[in-house]
């Protein structure tokens, strides 16, 4: 601080005194706290609508936008009367943190062996990789839903577990590799100077070493698998149907209910909003495949 | 109860070949330190040794075994890292006792031995700990705790000290040292730093571009550098090298001309030395003396003063010479200076870098650790 | 520094290929066995609610498509809607990631709301934009027009692609803000300062330190977003339905319509390997960037 004080000095007019630079330095925070506070609101915005609106009455909802009303639980109420809800819910849960808890379970090895036991051939393992993320799923769409229906895993959990496992697969391999491969190789080395063999590597000193980075792996695929429509809305229709599906069931012009879409709307951000929150951190490490630091 | 034996030892990565060639016996309770430039595969060779790296081709041996297929826990040694690689989610005393966990020793037995190497360490208080809140000598102490429980046969270093600010390392050092005679194990240790080699070792083995240049005691590689390399590696300032054109040979030595145009007689073996070849004459900053008759000129451009001793910059044809001499001296920079140097202590190296062997072979040359220990005793 | 391990030659070489084998084998099936089977469909008649007009079509169906303005439009718009959404989240996340580098009271609470959006399912905030912020009767946005005594515009009809886009962008601004943001920290405050001696201001130190700065973390940004991108579906699925006529219609909801609403197989396959073309383009210069990231 105190050298960047001298440097404005110094570059500063003669007439400038250090009393006006603190003070300019002040309101220039005050500023910067205006700013920012508004932008972050700005942005925040439409979800603070909807959460709210979930409190209101389907008048006030399709009222004039207010922030005066009588806040009521009834939508909540009516959503979680339905019957339906809690279904989505049990099956966006259940496919989400299938696929999640699969795909670890696939990623691990391989990750392991590229950061640890790395051939020639890993570089160009773990682009390729990462190109087939980049095949758009309507190009594959066509011939999955028809083997989907032929073998009955169309409107199935486990079909929709299958996909998002494979889905979510290279990226879950490159940010347990960009994890992995942060863990000094030193500690490894000790570990088996010590007598331990790859199963005792992994467990004793791997996985409780990169616990946070397996976990915020799996959250992000958690995440891509709780918001992913595209293969919830065409491979399902009702009985493996995730949240993603039942709110856009709220698309249709009869379903205008405002209030209950809202508050069916937070339930189902609410869980992965706050881990989200939580997580955020440690996320974008690893969504930076090491490219940032 | 330990030797380690390396019969051309190769290790290739891809197509270059980092160890070219390595032959190398270590005795029973030996310190030998491995010294050289970043990049010479000291730490290459360590790893092998180790079993962290393949040996692409020759032999390891203990006491006689080949081991080269074993895995490395299976070796019997024990390696203490640069970086110390503590398991940072385990306590001291878990990170000390893996070794004996993963052997499946018992609960009690594990507790015993660790609290026995916490106690030559002097880590008892530290126990419960974790790596995180343990200062760097403390880090230092319990990676060294580590290797320890595990009773290996040899204990390996891989440049322990470098990470330690410059008073610890020679604390670290003297307890290493203490250690070394507690354990009576066989040690092999890497470093870069010449000191370090000096002080420590019974056997340097000083290493370059994968090659061996000279194995020796730290006093022979002192006197009787083998080559020009290991001449300018070991010792403090470095060795200056002046050139000097071979004058004569006879049974006193090689006479040879030195730039200003003095001459001297070097005590070295001259055979194969035709007059007129170009040489280089090495002498190290601490045998130079100011001397109004010396054979050497030149005006001095910086002085260091150290208090106890007075490094002079020595503008001498063209060539900056380095002369350690008395604290007290009076000169200033920008005065003119004749300064010598005693003939047994010049070293003689041909137009290849080798030196010529000297004609007599200094007091001390042979004289290791253990001596010293022996003549303290005595 | 090349790594290898004790036993890398040989049995490293097979515990690596055993180890990476189930999610290898598993990604490459994947990918092969739907790609030929869009290949092979492509050049089928194979329309699923005319069972008995099959047969080898050549490549009728690829006429077809590439005769139909519907596809040129359709990859006019993915373009559109990829291009711009790239350019405001980076140029935006940028600004925005200078501005919460800036410390102010309750930034780290601040900066939790701006990134919040990323989390919101896509179908969820088409959703709330469509009926709570762009209803051209109860919208927020409508309301804020009449209040200021402005037309109300009617964003879905007379301005769709820009709605889907401010959708999409919203969606993933905060995904460029987190990422840039947490580059913007690595960087280096010595640099920062002797910049500031050397009489550099904020714009200079803006150009000439931060943004050079902040180019690998800016490739990663376009990377990642572009395959996500260039398959937006819920978002147009959601709001317009691809209309009004086919002025949100991109790729991936043209096959949607081709494949499940006409229940034309061929036709849909055909566009499924245009678009696997499609990216397979933009993927070749997106690895390159990728790798050159990778060798640090």
């Amino acid at each position: 601080m105190n050298t960047t004080t001298t440097a404005k000095t110094a570059v500063a007019p003669a007439h400038v005194s250090i009393g006006d630079v603190a003070r300019a330095q002040r309101w220039r925070k005050v500023g910067m706290a205006l700013l920012g506070w508004a932008v972050a609101l700005l942005i925040f915005f439409p979800i603070f609508w909807m959460i709210i609106t979930g409190f209101k009455t389907e008048t006030d909802a399709v009222a004039d936008p207010t922030l005066i009303f009588s806040p009521t639980l009834e939508s909540y109420a009516a959503v979680q009367g339905r019957a339906d809800y809690l279904k989505f819910a049990l099956n966006s849960v259940a496919v989400s943190f299938g696929s999640t808890l699969l795909a670890l379970l696939i990623a691990i090895p391989s990750a392991y062996a590229m950061a640890f036991l790395p051939t020639k051939r890993t570089k160009g393992t773990l682009l390729w990789m990462l190109s087939t993320k980049m095949l758009p799923s309507v190009g594959v769409l066509v011939p999955i839903y028809l083997i989907f229906r032929d073998v009955g895993l169309l409107d199935t959990r486990t079909g929709l577990i299958i996909v998002y496992t494979l889905m979510n697969l290279p990226i879950v391999v490159w940010m347990l590799y960009t994890f992995f491969k942060d863990l000094p190789k030193d500690i490894l080395e000790a570990g088996r100077m010590d007598g331990a063999g790859t199963l005792q590597e992994v467990w004793y000193l791997l996985l409780p070493l990169t616990l946070p980075g397996i976990a915020s792996t799996g959250l992000l695929s958690v995440i891509l698998s709780w918001n992913e429509a595209f293969w919830s809305l065409n491979l399902t229709t009702s009985n493996a149907a995730p949240l993603t599906a039942y709110i856009a069931s709220f698309s249709s012009p009869e379903g205008l209910f405002w209030a209950k879409l809202s508050a069916a709307s937070t339930m189902a951000i609410a869980p992965i909003l706050i881990f989200g929150w939580l997580t955020q951190k440690q996320m974008v490490r690893g969504l930076t495949f090491g490219a940032v630091k | 109860m330990a030797t380690l034996t390396l019969n051309n030892v190769v290790k290739n990565f891809g197509d270059t070949q980092v160890i070219k060639g390595v032959d190398l016996e270590v005795k029973d309770q030996e310190f030998v330190v491995f010294v050289g430039p970043s990049g010479c595969g000291k730490s290459t060779l360590l790893r092998m040794i180790a079993g962290l790296e393949s040996t692409s081709s020759g032999d390891l041996l203990i006491d006689g075994q080949r081991i080269n297929e074993l895995g490395p826990a299976e070796r019997g040694l024990a390696m203490v890292f640069q970086s110390y690689a503590l398991y940072p989610h385990m306590t001291v005393e878990d990170n000390m006792g893996f070794s004996l966990k993963l052997a499946g020793v018992s609960k009690e037995e594990r507790r015993s031995k660790v609290l026995e190497a916490a106690r030559i360490l002097q880590l008892e208080p530290l126990l419960e700990r974790k790596p995180k809140a343990l200062s760097g000598g403390q880090r230092q102490r319990v990676a060294i705790g580590r290797a320890i429980v595990r009773n290996p046969s040899i204990f390996l270093f891989d440049e322990p000290l470098s990470n330690l600010d410059a008073a610890l390392r020679v604390q670290m050092r003297i307890e290493l040292a203490r250690l070394h005679e507690e354990l009576k194990a066989t040690m092999i240790y890497v470093t870069h730093d010449q000191i370090e080699a000096m002080t420590m070792a019974d056997k340097i083995v000083v290493l370059q571009g994968g090659v061996v240049e000279q194995v020796g005691s730290p006093m022979e590689l002192y006197h009787h550098p083998r080559n020009r390399f290991v001449a300018g590696f070991i010792g403090s300032p470095k060795m200056n090298f002046l050139p000097a054109v071979a004058e004569g040979v006879g049974a006193a030595g090689v006479e040879v001309r030195l730039p200003g145009g003095g001459n001297v007689c070097v005590p070295a073996n001259g055979e194969g030395i035709a007059r007129d070849a170009a040489m280089e004459l090495g002498i190290r900053p601490e045998h130079l003396e100011l001397d109004e008759q010396g054979a050497l000129s030149g005006r001095i451009s910086v002085i260091e003063r150290l208090g106890g001793q007075t490094s002079l910059y020595v503008e001498t044809e063209g060539q900056l010479v380095t002369l350690m001499v008395d604290g007290d001296v009076a000169h200033r920079v920008g005065d003119d200076i004749r300064f010598g140097f005693a003939a047994s202590r010049a070293h003689l190296f041909d137009a290849d870098g080798l030196a010529l062997e000297s004609l007599e072979r200094h007091p001390l040359a042979s004289l290791t650790r253990q001596d010293n220990r022996a003549e303290s005793k005595a | 520094m090349i790594k290898t391990r004790a036993s890398g030659r040989t049995v490293g070489g097979l515990r690596t290929l055993s180890l990476q084998a189930p999610a290898v084998t598993l990604l490459f099936l994947w990918m092969i066995v739907p790609l030929a089977m869009t290949l092979w469909f492509s050049l089928q008649r194979y329309n699923l609610l005319m069972p008995g007009m099959g047969g080898f079509a050549g490549l009728e169906n690829y006429e077809f498509l590439l005769t139909d303005p519907a596809l040129w439009s359709a990859m006019g718009t993915t373009l559109l809607l990829v291009g711009w959404v790239l350019a405001i989240t980076v140029v935006g996340g940028t600004l925005l990631a200078v501005l919460f580098q800036q410390e102010f009271m309750g930034r780290g609470i601040a900066r939790v709301l701006a990134i919040s959006p990323f989390f919101v399912m896509p179908t969820v905030s088409a959703l709330v934009w469509k009926n709570m912020m762009m209803h051209p009767s109860n919208g927020v946005l409508a309301w804020l027009s009449k209040s200021l005594g402005l037309p109300v515009i009617d964003w879905f009809s007379s301005l769709p692609l820009t709605s889907v886009i401010i959708i999409v962008a919203w969606q993933w601004l905060p995904f460029a803000l987190l990422i840039l943001l947490t580059a913007m920290q690595s960087l280096d405050d010595d640099q920062v300062e002797a910049a500031r001696m050397d009489g550099a201001g904020p714009l200079a130190i803006f150009f000439y330190i931060t943004l050079p700065h902040l180019k690998r973390a800016i490739s990663v940004v376009i990377m990642i977003e572009m395959i996500f991108l260039l398959t937006i579906f819920a978002e147009i699925f959601v709001t317009t339905s691809g209309g009004p006529g086919l002025a949100t219609t991109n790729l991936a909801y043209l096959i949607y319509i081709r494949a499940l609403l006409d229940f034309d197989v061929g036709t849909a396959s055909a566009g499924g390997v245009i678009a696997i073309i499609l990216a397979n383009i933009v993927a070749i210069f997106l690895v390159r960037m990728v790798a050159k990231n990778l060798e640090n």
